[in-house]
């Protein structure tokens, strides 16, 4: 160990424990480097050393995304029910109310009309913070209403997914979102309306393999974990290491699976440009 | 060689019996024995837990895709792969008759015995599988075909191949495509429905389950790991999952269950091939008095009106 490490760690001891230090400092996952909270915030939560794009909350993305003030939520009265009495070490009404003191919403998904640069679309944002992002009936109703308001008003419809997968605490009910959302999408482009699936970290499982890799165009972020099966589950099936960047954007866009890969600083000139060549 | 569960060994006992009483020629006996078997089978298969259906969905001797095929088709010939990447053999798909009528099977295929399920994937499809089931649903809609989609995987395979000929646009396109798919379609879980690669061919005008199958969001021993934080508490989340065909028939998320025999398909082929059969043949018969645009529309107000929750 060399003296610079030893250095670190003793360094690391004086640190206050997570619950007493105050928050103004944030750490980049990828490059470990601590970041003042209001640098951060102006870099769009890119990390200025590394170019990591850490995770956000759905305030940054719309403010991200939609002309100021163009945002109009719609269907913020859906709440979750419980429909099977679903109780593991803590019941699931217990879980959205936890969600709920944690978020202020009870729904993993914000969903609502906007302008970006004056072109008019529905936009749906997942909100990881929110049960892990995961698709329940809420979510899945949420989707298919926007679909719906976009075939209304000949709009394109975009969907930013931050999600472990579906809601196991709904059980079937939630699997049958996937269903649910796909056959909503497949009116959406039997209408020739342009649906803009933006694939942000992390995007797994029932959420990945419904309406987030239904896109005309799908584009993600910069390093964002994006699969069907969980990396922990792959590693026991074969029983060795993953091979390096597996799952990212990256390696989706090596692959084929997805159109591009785009930067926040550019995310929105991106997609309005988008709206703009699919419907003129 | 037959496999007997926990809660089958006096079911066992009894069909030991039998069998001995036949190779004495005491009709008598089996006579009597016959009807112990009936009374024991009624005590044991009337009171399964949530757990004991799991099993049962599970076990290795109950009638995989293929042996329905084989007992189902009066003509059959099995078509081949994606046309792209190869043919996984976890799904297979046939094309034949079952009396007058033309049909086109898509089955997910378990194997019996180390070679064969190291053959069929365990049942568990690759996206080519999904693609081949895609392309076979598309044939079938463009000559104006039913499919009959026969569900048993523990789910999409989770690999490296899987992931890097993205397992997750092949499922999502099978949700979508057989959403609107303009033909006569029906769905049938034959065992285990796991999660999204179950519903990948799962979507249809009619979702059955026969009696003793299952069909869940994620598998009882991943739920149990992941919620409970305890692999031990599978039969705590087989419950609380809801995934046997009574409890989702109860919540509205299948039409119909399809009643095989009492003491279970695993004992009874030929009656499980029967229900099946008579259950596909009525389906297509009262889907076909509706017109393509009745059956399309009724089947995408199901398909959205999934789910519940309160505003």
């Amino acid at each position: 160990m060399s003296l610079f490490n030893l250095f670190g760690d003793s360094e690391k001891k004086k640190q206050p424990t997570k619950s007493e230090a105050p928050s103004h400092w944030v750490k980049c996952p990828s490059c470990q480097s601590l970041m003042y909270y209001k640098e951060i915030e102006k870099q769009n939560h890119v990390c200025p050393k590394c170019g990591f794009h850490l995770r956000i909350g759905v305030k940054e993305r719309l403010a991200l995304i939609a002309d100021e003030g163009s945002f109009v939520e719609f269907d913020a009265n859906l709440r979750p029910v419980d429909p099977i009495n679903f109780v593991d070490k803590k019941s699931y009404a217990a879980r959205v109310e936890e969600g709920y003191a944690k978020n202020g919403t009870y729904s993993s998904v914000v969903s609502g009309e906007c302008t970006i640069n004056s072109v008019p679309a529905q936009l749906v944002v997942f909100d990881f913070n929110f049960m892990g992002g995961s698709l329940g009936s809420v979510e899945g109703e949420k989707i298919v209403r926007a679909v719906n308001r976009a075939l209304e008003k000949r709009q394109g419809l975009i969907i930013v997914s931050a999600s472990g997968g579906a809601r196991m605490q709904e059980s079937t009910f939630s699997l049958m979102q996937m269903s649910k959302t796909s056959a909503a999408l497949a009116k959406l482009s039997d209408a020739k309306l342009p649906y803009i699936s933006l694939l942000t970290d992390p995007t797994m499982g029932g959420v990945s393999a419904s309406f987030a890799t239904l896109g005309d165009i799908i584009i993600a972020e910069p390093g964002a974990l994006v699969g069907f099966a969980g990396q922990r589950v792959i590693k026991q099936t074969i029983g060795s290491d993953l091979p390096e960047g597996f799952q990212r954007a990256e390696f989706l866009l090596e692959k084929g699976s997805i159109d591009m890969i785009v930067e926040r600083s550019e995310l929105k000139e991106t997609l309005s440009d988008m709206l703009k060549l699919l419907l003129p | 060689m037959a496999t007997y569960l926990d809660f089958e060994q006096n079911i066992r006992q009894i069909q030991e019996e039998i069998i001995s009483a036949e190779v004495r020629y005491d009709h008598h006996a089996v006579e009597i024995l016959k009807q112990d078997l009936a009374k024991e089978v009624e005590k044991t298969y009337s009171n399964l837990s949530p757990y004991q259906e799991l099993q049962l969905a599970r076990h290795a001797d109950r009638p995989y895709a293929l042996d329905y095929i084989n007992l189902l088709l009066d003509k059959k010939y099995e078509i081949h792969g994606d046309r792209h990447f190869r043919d996984d053999l976890s799904i297979i798909c046939y094309l034949g008759t079952i009396g007058e009528e033309r049909v086109m099977v898509i089955g997910e295929q378990k194997g019996r015995g180390t070679k064969n399920k190291l053959k069929r994937n365990f049942g568990m499809p690759h996206p080519e599988g999904y693609r081949k089931a895609l392309r076979a649903a598309k044939m079938a809609e463009k000559f104006n075909i039913p499919v009959l989609m026969l569900i048993d995987t523990p789910g999409a395979y989770p690999g490296l191949g899987a992931e890097e000929r993205n397992q997750s646009e092949a499922i999502a396109r099978n949700l979508l495509e057989l959403s609107n798919l303009n033909t006569i379609t029906v769905s049938v879980v034959i065992g285990e429905g796991g999660s999204g690669g179950a519903l990948a061919i799962g979507v249809a005008d009619r979702l059955a389950m026969m009696r003793y199958s299952v069909f869940s969001v994620i598998s009882p021993e991943g739920c149990s790991a992941i919620l409970w934080n305890d692999p031990s508490k599978v039969e705590a989340a087989t419950k609380a999952l809801k995934i046997t065909s009574s409890d989702l028939k109860e919540l509205d998320l299948i039409d119909d269950v399809v009643d095989e025999p009492l003491i279970g398909a695993h004992r009874d082929k030929e009656g499980a091939a029967i229900a099946l059969k008579t259950y596909f043949m009525n389906s297509v018969n009262e889907l076909k008095t509706l017109s393509d645009a009745e059956r399309l529309e009724k089947r995408y107000n199901r398909l959205v009106g999934m789910g519940r929750f309160s505003e």
